[in-house]
């Protein structure tokens, strides 16, 4: 299986964009999100609360931005990659309009590549309204050794 | 009031046992609008050498959540959950987790720096199966407002 993946990471140049992804969000979303994780913060579904709180509006819970970003690269990772490590910054929060909803665009790209060792750096750049709102978000990826 | 500094350094017991449920990957996953057949189709995850289905990389945070809890129920730590905002997060994984693991976290508070009148508090929640091996370890940096009481 390792030669299989080497292959798979031997293709790839940094730089290269591995997948984008774009997703509408709407007051919808966040309450699935909602129940999925069981993050039941109330600025994520009330726009009383969110107000009180002195917020733009209602707020995409961080880690469903963060969930939804590293799902862009679920599919080509696939059985020959595993993901070790992936880590983030919340730096602009994504405010969902209750009847425009947002819409979040995701990019994954090559930072760093080793195919010798089996292992990968995948950067995600992730964008709401044409603004970054994760920072030096960072998957990384290795050949699966363990199946 | 600020973060009480003494969390550094103290022991949490472990969450109490999480099995994890296959239509509770698979939930998790629809919430993150997934077309990953390892996280939806027990099937595709067998043919790919896992046990069942593959939980989404993020999945860990319902485990974090839970020692999340027990930060805020700690008393005098000085953390109200509407003046907590979420900086930075990460993962880091010795293997997948797969639907039929049965996992604890345990908490452990790493830092905490004042910042103006708010505290940086980083803490790590460390997650095992049921044969006490690591799996995952999903670490938080929070940035906490000092409440008014």
């Amino acid at each position: 299986m390792s030669e299989a993946s080497n292959t798979k990471l031997s293709a790839l140049s940094v730089g290269d964009v591995v997948s984008e992804r774009t997703i509408e969000l709407s007051r919808e979303s966040l309450v699935r999100y909602a129940g999925a994780s069981g993050d039941f913060n109330s600025i994520h579904y009330r726009d009383d609360v969110a107000a009180e709180m002195g917020l733009p509006g209602v707020l995409a819970h961080g880690m469903l931005t963060m969930g939804l970003a590293v799902e862009a690269i679920s599919s080509w990772v696939g059985a020959e990659l595993v993901i070790t490590s992936y880590s983030t910054r919340f730096t602009r929060p994504v405010v969902v309009d209750p009847v425009t909803g947002a819409t979040l665009t995701v990019a994954a790209k090559v930072g760093e590549v080793d195919a010798e060792a089996g292992t990968a750096r995948i950067d995600l750049v992730v964008s709401a309204g044409g603004k970054t709102v994760l920072g030096k978000s960072q998957v990384r990826v290795a050949a699966r050794s363990f199946a | 009031m600020p973060v009480n500094p003494e969390l550094i350094g103290k022991e949490f017991a472990p969450t109490p046992p999480y099995l994890v449920g296959r239509e509770k990957v698979r939930e998790f996953a629809r919430a993150l609008r997934s077309t990953d057949p390892l996280h939806l189709d027990p099937l595709a995850a067998r043919a790919a050498g896992y046990a069942d289905v593959v939980a989404p990389t993020t999945f860990p945070i319902v485990l974090q959540d839970f020692t999340l809890q027990q930060l805020l129920a700690e008393p005098g730590s000085g953390i109200v959950l509407s003046r907590v905002l979420h900086a930075e997060q990460s993962f880091r994984y010795t293997r997948p987790i797969v639907a039929g693991d049965e996992l604890t976290a345990t908490l452990s508070v790493t830092g905490i720096r004042m910042m103006g009148g708010s505290s940086m508090v980083t803490s790590e929640a460390e997650i095992r199966d049921a044969a006490g091996e690591h799996v995952v370890t999903a670490g938080s940096v929070l940035l906490v407002g000092e409440a008014d009481a």
